[in-house]
This record gives C-alpha cells, structure tokens and sequence, in this order.
C-alpha cells in the first residue's frame, strides 16, 4: 500500500502528521511519535509572551533575593541570570531533527514582528524544515479591535516571516474568521506555502462545587472534524496550496474521511494524547484496511475525491 | 583601559588570570572573588597563558588549603579567596606552603574575627592572626592597589618562592566600587613571565625525578632545617620593590613597600596599613598644604617586616609617631603593628642609627569596619601634640570604661569638585541596583565610587547607597557625610535621623511619597520640618509607588527615582543623563522581553514630569513629632542599647554600655515593631475552623492562639474579634487568633496553609491579607488586649496534634529572616514543645544571623522568664560545641543525682525518690518535676552544709534538658559534616535539626553536598552533577540514631511526631527538615505548596527511623509518605534552580533531569524494601541501658 503524499513540498511516507501537542515537546516524545510511524511531526508551539512572561519571571525571582543583605547580594550563578532567549525551543528543535528521520516542522505564536521574524529566523537556522505560523483567535482584551486589523496583522506576520526564512511555513489558522474561505485566499497570496485547518481554542471550564474556573482536558470528539472537513472539501480545488486537516481525529474513518475531502495531511493531536504515541500505528492500519477494503492502492487515488467542484 | 568595579573583583581579575586552579569555600566578604572565577571558568575564559583555570568549592576553608597545598606540589599556580574564620582554618596548611617555599597568593578580604560576637565585617584581625606563618603579608589600601598589588604579589612570590597573602580591607575596599585603571594581558605577562610558571611547575612532585617532601625531621636537624629559608625571606621586600617598580614602568602607578606623603619635615606621623592608610595620606595632604608638619606612613608589606624601608622613609624631623593597628590583641603589650615600628625604631636608635628616639605611641581604629575619617585621623595628629599623648588609644569610639578614646572633632577635606550622594532604600526595590547602573552609566565619564551599606535583617531590610561622582580618581574610603544629594526612597524611612544628618547644607533631598507636593510639608514631623529649614535643604518629591503601580513594575522603584537623581543633580547634562539611562534599560532589561523595557522607560518619562518641586514656609509649622522607636515599657537596657542600635545610632554608644562577655538579653525583636508589610494576615473568625495550621507555619509567630473564659472579653477593645472553641464540653470558652500586624512580613504562608474557603467567596480563605494602614490601629490594641490573656497551661495542651500545638507560646518571634521563611517555622516549633528547657547551639549560617543578629534577636522568655538559651559558636564546630553542651549537664546531673541522694533523709526520702525515679516524658510529668524541685529548693534552704550548698547550684539540672544542635545544610553536610558524623556517633542525647536550603543560603545560593542532581547553584552553574547526599541513611547505619526526614508543608502532623520522638529519644536525634528557600527562586508564597510537591513526587520522601522499635522487634524504618504520585518535573519545574539550567543548557538539563528522575525512583525503591525489612536486619542499638 503506498500512502506517501506531499506536504509543503516534502515527500511524507504516510498522512498522519502528529500536531503540536506536548507530545512533541520533548525529543524523547518526538522519537517516540516517529517510532510510532507518523509522517511528520509539528513541535508543540513556541509562544513569544510565555517566552517572555518567563523571563520576567525569571528575572524577578533573581532579583527578589539580591542586593538587600550583605552576605547574600545575589543567590544565583551569574551564567543563569533572566533571558528570554528561545534556547530550549532551538534545542528541542535541533536535537530532535537528528533524532528522527521524518521532517520535524517548528510552531510559532509570536506577538511581536520582531518576535515573528526573530524567533522564525531562529527556527530555520537550528533545523526546522518548515514553520507553522499558529495564530490563536484574539482574546477578548482585545475587544476594541477590529477583524479587519486583526486579520491584517496575521497577513503582514506571515509576509514578515516569508521574507525572512526560505523553509516553507504553513499557517495554522483558526475556525473563528467571518470569511474563513477569504482568509485562506489571502494567506495563499501572502506567500502561505500550506494551511493548517483548524486550530481549537481550549476554553476553560468552570467547577460549579468549587466555584473555580478549571482547565478543560481540552480534547475533541469525532464530531469537531466537521468543520474543518467541510472548509477543505470547499477549499480543495480552489486553491493549489497545500491543506492540513486538524481536529476530530478519533480513529482511522476520520483520517480517510479528511483525505476524501481533500486534505494532503492529517493532524491528530487528540488521539496521540488519549491513547498514546503508538495510536498512530492503528490508524495508520486502519488506514490501509479501509483502502485495500475499497480497492484504493495508492493514497493519491483517493484524496479529494469527494471534494467541493471549483466554482 | 578604565572600569568601575569593586576591590573583590580587581583583585580577583588579576588572582584569576595569572592562576590554574582556585580552591575555594564561600565566606563573606571574599565569596564574591571565589565567584567571579567560577562564573569565568565555567564561560571558558583562559588565563594569560591560554589555559582556563579549574575552580573548585571545598567542603571548609581547611579543605580548600589541603587542595591548594596539593595543588602547588602538583606544580599549578594556584589561589584561593577567603577571609577570617576561613583564614584561620587555613593556618596549618599555610606552615606546610610556607615551610615548602611553595609560592601562592592568597587573596584576603580582611574581617574580623568572631570573638564576644562573630561579625562578617572589615579589619585585620584574621591576617594578623597568620602573620607567624611564614607567609609574607602585603596590604592594598585602595581598590586600586587591590588590583595592582595583587599582581605585585602573584610576581613576587613566583619570584621570592615565599607564599603571599594579599590583603585588603572587607566591605571597605572589597565591595567598593571604585573607578580604576586595569591592567592588561600584556601588563600582566610582563610582570608574571612564563618562565616563572615554569620554575614551578619544574619543583612539582613527580614520579619522574622523584623525592620526598613532608619528612618528620627530629632534635638533630629540624632547627637547622628551620633556619634554611633565611635567605629566601631576607630578599622578599627587594622583590616586591622589583616588582612594584616594574608595575610603574608598566602603568605609572608607583608603590612602594612603605610609602611616605605628607610634610618632609614632619614631626608627627602617622603608620597604617589598608584602606585607613588612604584615609591618613589623604588627610596628612590636607594639614600639611595648611602649614602642619604631619606626616603618613602606608605599609604595604607587612611581613617580611620591612624595617630598613620604614627608616628610610621616616623624615628625621620626626618626634612622634602614632601606629594604627585595625585589630586587637588583648593581653598583648601593643598590637602588632605597634609593636614593629616600636622595635624597628627603638633598635635602630639604640644602635645610633637615628638621631633620636621619636616616642612611639600605638592605637586601635576601625574594627568590624567601624568608620575611621579625616577627623579622627586629624585626631591622632592632635593627640600627638598633645604634651602627653596617651601611649595606647583608640579612636572612632567613646570608651569611658578604659578610656583609651581619643577626641577628634569635624573635618571635611573632600574636594568641592566630588558630587556626593546618599541614597536610602529597601533590599526590594532595587535602589542599590538602580545606583551600581548609576555609577556604571557615568563611570565612563567621570570618577566614581559607591559603597553600600546594609541592615541585619533579610526581610524589610534597608540600604545605604553612598556615591561620589568626580573629575578625578576618587579616594575616600569612608561614608559620604556631607551629601549634596539625598534621596529618601520610602517615606517612613525618614524618621531615621541619619537621612537629614547626611545631608549638606542647601543639599537637595528628593522624597518618594504618597502625598501631593503641596500636601507632603504637613505630614512631616516637627523635628524634620526645623532640620530641613536649619540646613536650607531643597526638598523634591514624586509618587514612584504608584508610578510603579501603573507600569507594572510592582516594588521595583528604581528607575523612577534614578531618573529624578538625574534629573535634580546635574550630575550631567539631564537630556544627555536620561539618554544614556534609557541606554542603560535596553541593555539591562532587553533580555526580559520589550514590555519590561517598555516599562521602564515609561518610569524615566513619566519620573521627570511629575517630579515636583516642594514650596518650603519659612518656618516649622508641624505640630507633631516622631513617635519614640520603643514604648516606655521595655527593660531600661533595650531603652538605652537596643533603641539606640535600632535608630542607627550604634555608633554612639559608649564601651560601657555593652556587655563585656558578649551575653545580651533575649527577646528584643518584640520591641522592633518593624511594619514592613504594607499586607497583613487577616483573621475570619467566623470561617476559621481552628486547626492551627497557620499559627504552625507561621515563620514570624506573628499569629497566636488563645482559649479563654468568655467572661474576659468583657474587657476587650471594640472589634476584638473571637469565636466559641471548637472543643466540646467547653460552651464558655472563646478562641482568638491573634495577629501582630506589625510584625507581620504579609508572606501569606498562612494563606496558603489555610484549608478552608470562606462561604460564597472561593478567592478567601479563613485568613486572607489585608491593608495594614487600614488595621494597624485597632489590632495594636487588640495584640495588646490579646496579651493580658492568660496563657494556656502546658499540661492542658494536647502536644501531639498540630491543632494543640497553637495554643503554645512561641518562644521565637519575630525574627528578620525572609519573609516566608521555610527554616523558621521548624525553629518555632522547638521553641514552643521545649523552649523552657531548651539550650541552642547554633551553626553560623542564617539560622544564626536572623537568630543572633543585633540589634534585635528573636529567642525569648516566657511569662515566668525561661526560655532558650541560645548560643553560636562557629560554622565548622557546632555539632561539638552542642555536645560540649550536653556532657556539661549531664556531668552536673550525675553530680546532682549523686548529692540528692546523699541527703535523702534530710531532704525527704520520698521526694527525693520521686525526682530521681521522674519519668519526665510528658508535659504534666515535667510540670511535676518542677514543683519538685521547687520544694527542694525550699528545703535546701534549711541545710547549710557543703552538699546542700552544692545541690542548690546544680538543682535545674535535675530538670530534663533539651540540647537542640541547630544549623543549615552547609553545615551539617560540608564543613560540620565531620564533627556531626562523630556525635551522631557518641550515643549522647542530643537534638540535631538540619534546616536543609539545599544551598548555602546566609552566603548567597552556593552549591552543598545537600544540592540536589540537576539543581544549579553557585559553583553548579552547569547543574549538579552528584546527587545529594542521604544524610538520613548514614545515621541509620548507626542503629543508635534517631533519623527523621520532615517537610512541614507536606505534612505538618508528621513534622510534630518527628520533633517529639526526636526529642524525647535518649540519644542522638537528627532530623533533616526541608526549608524552602528564596535561594530556590520561588516565589516564597508557593514555599509550602513547593514542599508538598518534593514529597509527592518521591524527591524528598518523609520517614522515620525510631531505634526504640527495633529494640522492640518491630521495623524501626518508617516511611511516612506515599509512593510517588507526581512527575518529578511538577515538582522542580517550578523552581527557579531547576529551570534556569532548562533555559541556559536544555540538553545537559533534559539529561540531568532523566538521572534526577531514575536517582529518585531508585531512592524511593531502596526506602520501600528497607520499610518492609525485619527488624533484625537493622543494627541493634548497641548502647548500655541508659
Ligand atoms: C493539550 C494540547 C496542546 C496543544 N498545543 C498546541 C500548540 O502548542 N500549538 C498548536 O498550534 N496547537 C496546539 N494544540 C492544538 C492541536 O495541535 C490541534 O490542532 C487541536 O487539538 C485539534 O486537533 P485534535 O482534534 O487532533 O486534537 C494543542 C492541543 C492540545 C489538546
């Protein structure tokens, strides 16, 4: 069974790309995605305000003890002193490249332009062979600003980063656009080189026993791969860019399911995280059982073909 | 090329590029030095010739001599860093190296020597006490010299073969920042070639020409042998004067190995060593351009004493001489300084060589760093004119006890040229900082110099920024007196008297306050309003807290007042000041991210325009004045000694006013009422369900519990807050959880611990912070109201709960350790079950500075005046020293015992009885004891024979002791280690409490054998790399030990069980309590949650081990916490210790953290099979029935 396809212009052996989860925040984790035979791996996401929240952090812990009693005028080495250098992302990036054979593709969230070129920049030079540009819907602190500056703000980030990196960068983009199908067109002619749809936004829950807002686990059903199914199915043959599907990966249906509908990849976050690494073992069998049980033999032979006609 | 930098780091600068190896042990004032060489080595800097120098911390000062001694035999150059106690462990060493012509510098920042009181501060006492060891002694005077000489001295012992010690003056000249002339790699290379590393490395031990050093040698040869090394000391000084001159043709810089300035007719001089030369040399130019024939002598080789060098430099003209010796011999004839001149100049005379005898008189100034002045200088020439001068003095003090003192008045020789500031602030909001950034931004401009002078206490403590700014080299190692600029950075801080007292005439003083500029004039007290009007002082003031606010820059305060110096001073062109300011913050802060930067320069924009100038009346017009520091009800010794100290004004006292055997009274901190937290614990009575876990992790005991009869509250103030007790069968009695809001360090550890969530409100607990301007007035009257309830009674406290405990009077309160402290909730829980019976002998360490650090100590007494008696004796011997302890009482209980019996029948047969067969166990058996005791002390009364006489001496004995043996992890598992091991050993009933930090923490964060694997600390900088050591295990390999391993965060009741076996074991107890620290780089709030999470993932699991169950066939090894049930990483991924190493090294971490996480799990494996052992497979404890 051949399953090969092409994303951002790499030749994958197979479709099911791990996405950026904490699975893939450590090189341990990636060699173990890539042992479980997934065809590319996206690092869990570089975000500049942790970055920097971090170093503030940081920061204000060393200087909370220094420079107020004569023995003790600082508490820790001068070497570790407060950067916001992405040192342990570049790390995570170079060491697990090596470590794995599959192309291992950097994630970044910057808030800055100096913050997406920098850290961009970065990434391609430790030995990322692609960059996913994951923009996450705007919170509402920002309430007073419209979509158009938003969205706008997200095109110039990505036309910053393209004129600063040669890798190809794909843009993860969120459901939370009044014109995803325009948006998705005006990052293509920004230079997009791939579109992640869609990235989910992890809200939090609320514990009415304990009157707290709690984390919510954050993982989606079947049912959450519909919306981004039906934007690639529409989006398919209209744009010649490459398309990642993401969200609602439970079992091997929804990856062919995503393929039919056009998608050249299909992320799983999810699914990795509620049954392990290894999972990527059953659906990619699950995969093949399901083509050699409809005659498919090749993976390209099946892709879009239940995709939405041009208009 | 120019830089600003302190005498630590000149002189390390120079130590580190011209050696291979630096064996070191932290030790204030020199860690710093041992620092800097470790920060350069683990960056890779190489040496002058090529190699990067190997930098290790030894377990003591002894350690690190032993490894440089086998280090200069091995043929490296070598160095170490140290100062007092640490040159003193160093002593035997150093007659090896010396007696081996083995050439070293050893760089010392001099401090004196702990004696009636340690105290880490500045004078010669430690080098003087090594000047017989053979090694020659060279003093730098000046932060400059501290670089120049010690490269003088790296080129002369290379030379001469003579080991040196290079020294200059602790504080003074180590942690002055002073601009100054470095030298180059090319400078240094000239005046330390390669052919001397050479030389050395040639007279290495090797197996290649092998010999023997380190012979016995017996009454035939060892004299002569003695005597071989003549030669060799005879050309020192001739070397160093090479040496020196070398340095001059280098640089220009010329010193001499006694140097003369001042009249050449002189008739009086003065002779100093250290930064009290520059003092004397600047004020001899002073008189002497006014016409005085006086006269400075520096010393700057003291040993070889160079006295053919010292007549040469003395003018004949001169008929007196005083000598200054910054240290004390008592006993001695003179002080050793003296006492060379004195036999220089007398020998000389007597042999005809020198017209006259001048007459030789030898003072003391300056111990402990005590300031020594152009007026006191001025001083001693006045006291030799004098007819008689007296022959011994001292100056800088008042002593009307021997009276030695001598009077100096005022004397102001800075040149008008030097703009002189003073800056008052608190350790958080980063003055000090924001003043080295200050000297370092016009450091490239102008001459600068900056000394920082701060408090006792680690939490709420206050800085003194002293700066100078000048076209020239600035020498003035003494305080700014007379400031053009003062800036008060707090507004309480002044009603300290020195703010005002340092400012100059028509000084400008720049105010941070909360008030509006045309507000601020009434708020000041009387006494301020009419010095302000006395000095014509302009007053300047902003509102940098809510400035702060704004931006988010919480405490930190600093940019905006820096901006306002800049601003006011003139100090440089204020366009180009700020300029260089906002420079300044990109640098410093760019690696925070732009928001922190953009903060900050907000705070320079926004300091300039709200900074205001204050309209001053031409009159006081305020109607109230400072409240006095302590109330009228303290002893008369706090009113006349501790509230003098407390206001700064230490230096006023009079040698008669202190104690001559170093003994003060306890229980001072009570009186401090420091209110350094502008939030306090708060108390809902109604929420609150008693469980006493906040009183119990309280650091500063500033919360209290009480029952009571419901009918005392009739006498309560309004507002006076209690609840019925939780207890059944008691329906009249109340409860109150008392807070002291002044004491109060608002480190909500309370909060934290609380386990309930008031109703309706799940961000409130039931004790959640508050304004303490908004309290303050009613709980000063409710804390009052609070102490005329009675205490509980001790025998009606249930000991064994936590909830009981609350109800015990610490006896430890107050103290100024960190606010959140995680050492000093354990030492309050001592103090509270055993303080009325209790002797502390205390490592040196923060446990002995927060619990012995004058002014104000927190042991104290309760109502009937017991309490701990506490005392420290040094770092490396506490462990022997509490046995010393335990061997003198139980040495007079035995005596006891044996005379009680003697007198049975007079004394009562069946009371005597009772005393000797007491099992004093419990708390009512102890109280039963007493009474005892007490009726035999009546009865005693009624004897006067010998024996009777006697018993009554040793009566408390008979009383059981607590020896509790106290002290940090640098301690017990480094300098101590040796001495704890052996009295863990000896079978005696001692208490071991190791408060783990799992750093050196009283000496800033330097790694220990307790470090953890993977955690980074000074001198571990690439992570540790050794797992820490399982002191637990070693004393259970004793059988004879009782082993306790507590967290009180994690489980506050197993810490209580813990603390009560341990003690009332007969035999040694050790129990390892884990103390979270500021040295983790938590916030201190998160320290018990940090606790928790230690125990909960298996990295610091809690037990027990009880000889006594092995004695009774059960298994002696209790693990009291569960399996491991977090990752390891929820644990030290909070921490900055650990996850500093992350962000600089992630590879070299992720590998740590993988051998941290397999350390713990085998740990944890090994703890689990031991808990399931019979209890035959432990060893028997194999002491005699006791
Ligand atoms: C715990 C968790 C962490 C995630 N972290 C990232 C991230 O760092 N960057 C990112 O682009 N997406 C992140 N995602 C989103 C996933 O990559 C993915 O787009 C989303 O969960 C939908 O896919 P799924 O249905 O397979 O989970 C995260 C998702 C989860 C559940």
């Amino acid at each position: 069974m051949d399953l090969s396809t092409s994303y951002l212009g790499f030749r994958l052996k197979n479709p099911v790309v791990a996405s950026a989860s904490p699975l893939s925040r450590t090189v341990e984790g990636v060699r173990q995605l890539a042992d479980a035979g997934v065809g590319a791996v996206v690092l869990s996401s570089l975000f500049e305000e942790v970055l920097e929240a971090e170093a503030r952090r940081h920061g204000a812990l060393v200087e909370a003890g220094s420079e107020r009693f004569a023995e003790s005028l600082t508490y820790f080495p001068e070497a570790a002193l407060a950067d916001a250098a992405p040192r342990r992302y570049l790390s995570l990036i170079e060491r697990a490249s090596s470590a794995v054979a599959i192309p291992v593709i950097a994630s970044l969230n910057a808030v800055t332009p100096a913050g997406w070129t920098t850290y961009a920049r970065q990434m391609q030079d430790a030995g990322a062979v692609a960059i996913e540009l994951n923009f996450l819907p705007s919170l509402p602190v920002e309430d007073e600003v419209s979509g158009r500056v938003i969205e706008e703000r997200q095109l110039e980030a990505l036309r910053l980063v393209k004129a600063v990196v040669s890798v190809p960068v794909a843009v993860k983009m969120n459901p939370c656009y009044s014109a995803a199908g325009e948006m998705a067109r005006r990052f293509a002619a920004a230079g997009a080189d791939g579109l992640v749809l869609f990235n989910r936004f992890l809200c939090p829950d609320i514990d009415p026993q304990a009157l707290a807002v709690v984390p919510s686990g954050g993982l989606s059903s079947p049912a959450d791969g519909r919306l981004p199914r039906a934007w690639i199915a529409l989006l398919r043959r209209r744009l010649t860019i490459s398309l990642a599907a993401s969200s609602g990966v439970e079992g091997p249906d929804d990856v062919a399911k995503h393929l039919l509908a056009g998608s050249d990849v299909v992320m799983t976050a999810s699914a990795l995280l509620r049954h392990g690494p290894e999972y990527a073992q059953v659906l990619l069998g699950g995969l093949c059982a399901w083509m050699a049980s409809k005659g498919f033999s090749r993976l390209e032979e099946l892709r879009g073909l239940l995709a939405a006609e041009a208009r | 090329m120019r830089a600003t930098v302190d005498g630590n780091e000149a002189a390390v600068t120079v130590a580190y590029h011209t050696n291979e190896i630096c064996a070191i042990f932290p030790i204030t004032p020199a860690s710093p030095m041992a620092e800097l060489a470790d920060t350069w080595s683990a960056s890779g800097r190489p040496n002058i010739y090529g190699s990067v120098p190997t930098v290790v911390e030894m377990q003591s000062e002894g350690g690190a001599a032993g490894a440089l001694h086998g280090a200069l035999q091995g043929g490296a150059l070598s160095t170490t860093f140290t100062a007092s106690q640490g040159l003193l462990l160093m002593i035997p060493d150093m007659y090896k190296i010396a007696g081996e012509l083995t050439p070293t510098v050893f760089h010392v920042a001099a401090r004196s020597l702990a004696a009636q009181g340690l105290s880490i501060f500045g004078d010669h006492q430690d080098v003087m006490a090594v000047r017989q060891t053979g090694f020659a002694l060279l003093g730098s005077s000046s932060v400059q010299e501290a670089h120049d000489l010690a490269a003088v001295a790296q080129a002369a012992t290379l030379r001469a073969r003579v080991p040196f010690v290079h020294f200059f003056d602790g504080f003074r000249t180590s942690h002055e920042l002073n601009t100054i002339e470095l030298l180059s790699e090319d400078d240094l290379l000239t005046l330390v070639p390669e052919e001397l590393v050479r030389a050395h490395r040639a007279r290495a031990l090797s197996p290649e020409h092998a010999l023997i050093r380190g012979t016995s040698q017996n009454p035939d040869v060892y004299f002569q042998a003695r005597e071989t090394v003549n030669p060799f000391y005879a050309q020192v000084p001739a070397l160093v004067e090479q040496s020196m001159e070398a340095l001059a043709e280098r640089c220009g810089r010329r010193y001499h190995i006694v140097d003369y300035a001042g009249h050449p007719e002189a008739e009086r001089v003065a002779i100093a060593m250290g930064s009290g030369a520059e003092t004397l040399r600047e004020t001899v130019a002073y008189l002497a351009a006014r016409g005085e024939r006086v006269g400075a002598v520096t010393v700057r080789l003291y040993r070889p004493f160079p006295g053919e060098a010292l007549l040469g430099v003395l003018p004949q003209t001169v008929r007196r001489i005083a000598v200054l010796d910054r240290t004390k011999e008592p006993g001695s004839f003179g002080e050793p300084l003296f006492l060379d001149v004195l036999g220089v100049v007398a020998e000389a005379s007597t042999r005809n060589e020198r017209v006259a005898m001048p007459e030789v008189i030898g003072g003391r100034y300056g111990l402990s760093s005590k300031e020594f002045t152009p007026a006191m200088a001025a001083g001693i020439f006045a006291e030799l004119a004098t007819a008689r001068p007296r022959r011994r003095f001292t100056v800088g003090i008042t002593d009307d006890v021997s009276g030695t003192s001598i009077p100096y008045g005022a004397l102001d020789i800075e040149p008008a040229e030097t703009l002189r500031a003073v800056f008052f602030g608190r350790g958080a909001d980063g003055t000090v900082g924001a003043n080295k950034n200050t000297i370092k931004i016009l450091g490239t401009r102008r001459y600068a110099q900056g000394y920082f002078v701060y408090d006792s206490k680690k939490s709420g403590s206050e800085t003194v920024s002293h700066l100078r700014f000048g076209p020239r080299p600035i020498k003035a190692p003494y305080l700014v007196e007379k400031a053009g600029f003062v800036g008060c950075h707090h507004f309480g801080l002044l009603g300290r008297q020195e703010v005002l007292a340092r400012a100059a005439p028509g000084a400008a003083v720049l105010l941070n306050c909360s008030q509006p500029p045309e507000r601020v004039w009434e708020t000041l007290a009387r006494s301020i309003q009419e010095r302000i009007l006395e000095k014509g002082l302009s007053l300047w003031v902003i509102d940098a807290n809510r400035i702060a606010r704004e931006l988010g820059l919480g405490e930190r305060i600093n940019t905006i007042l820096q901006a306002c110096f800049f601003s006011i001073s003139g100090v440089l062109e204020a366009g180009e000041a700020l300029d260089r300011m906002k420079e300044a913050i990109r640098k410093t802060y760019g690696r925070r991210g732009t928001k922190v930067v953009e903060a900050n320069l907000s705070a320079v924009d926004r300091a300039v325009e709200q900074l205001a100038r204050v309209e001053i009346p031409d009159e006081a017009t305020s109607t109230f004045e400072l409240p006095p520091l302590v109330p009228d009800s303290a002893p008369q010794f706090v009113k006349a000694v501790t509230a003098v100290m407390m206001a700064g004004r230490g230096d006023e006292l009079p040698v008669s006013a202190l104690p001559p055997d170093g003994s003060w009274p306890s229980g001072t901190a009570a009186y401090e009422k420091r209110n350094i937290s502008d939030l306090v614990a708060d108390w809902d009575a109604q929420a609150c369900i008693q469980c006493g876990n906040c009183s119990f992790v309280c650091p500063h005991s500033v919360l209290r519990a009480k029952f009571y009869d419901r009918r005392r509250l009739a006498d309560a103030p309004p507002g006076f807050r209690s609840a019925p007790l939780n207890a059944r069968g008691l329906p009249d009695t109340r409860y109150t959880l008392q807070v002291s809001v002044e004491d109060c360090t608002g480190c909500a550890l309370c909060v934290e611990a609380c386990p309930v969530t008031a109703p309706k409100d799940p961000t409130r607990r039931a004790i959640n912070l508050t304004w303490r301007d908004d309290v303050v007035a009613a709980e000063r009257r409710n804390a009052a109201f609070f102490e005329t309830l009675p205490d509980a009674e001790r025998p009606r406290v249930d000991f064994g709960t936590v909830r009981g405990t609350q109800f015990l009077t610490p006896l430890f309160e107050f103290s100024g350790a960190c606010a959140g402290c995680g050492e000093t909730p354990y030492l309050k829980l001592v103090s509270q079950l055993f303080g009325d019976r209790a002797v502390i002998a205390n490592a040196t360490g923060c446990s002995s500075i927060y619990g012995g650090n004058l002014p104000t100590t927190p042991w104290t007494t309760d109502a009937a005046g017991r309490g701990p008696a506490w005392s420290n004796s040094l770092f490396e011997d506490n462990a022997e020293f509490g046995l010393g302890l335990r061997l003198a009482a139980d040495h007079h209980g035995a005596r006891a015992r044996a005379r009680l019996a003697e007198l049975k029948d007079q004394l009562g047969p069946e009371l005597v009885s009772a005393i000797l067969e007491a099992p004093q166990r419990s708390e009512s058996e102890l109280a039963a004891q007493r009474e005892r005791l007490a009726e035999v002390r009546q009865r005693l009364l009624a004897l006067s024979i010998p024996a009777a006489i006697e018993l009554q001496s040793l009566l408390e004995y008979l009383l059981r002791r607590s020896i509790w043996i106290v002290g940090g992890d640098g301690w017990a598992y480094d300098i101590g280690s040796g001495g704890l091991d052996h009295v863990l050993a000896s079978g005696r009933d001692v208490n071991v409490l190791v408060l783990d930090t799992e750093v050196y923490s009283n000496t800033g964060g330097q790694a220990s054998k307790a470090t953890p694997l993977g955690a980074v600390a000074k001198f571990a900088a690439a992570g540790k790399a050794v797992e820490k050591k399982d002191l637990a295990l070693q004393a259970i390999a004793y059988g004879s030990v009782y082993v306790a391993r507590v967290a009180m965060g994690a489980d506050p009741q197993q810490t209580l069980r813990a603390f009560r076996e341990a003690e009332s074991f007969d035999g040694p107890s050790l129990i390892i309590a884990y103390s979270h620290c500021i040295a983790h780089g938590i916030d201190m709030r998160d320290g018990l949650d940090q606790q928790h999470r230690a125990v909960a993932s298996g990295s610091w699991p809690l037990l027990r081990y009880d000889p006594l169950l092995r004695a009774n066939g059960e298994n002696p090894f209790l693990l009291d916490s569960p399996r491991p049930r977090i990752p390891l990483e929820d644990y030290t991924s909070r921490e900055l210790r650990y996850s500093m190493l992350a962000t600089s090294d992630p590879a070299e971490a992720e590998r740590l953290a993988a051998l941290a996480r397999d350390a713990v799990r085998l740990r944890w494996e090994t703890y689990e099979e031991m808990a399931t052992r019979p209890a035959h497979r432990f060893p028997a404890d194999a002491r005699k029935e006791r």
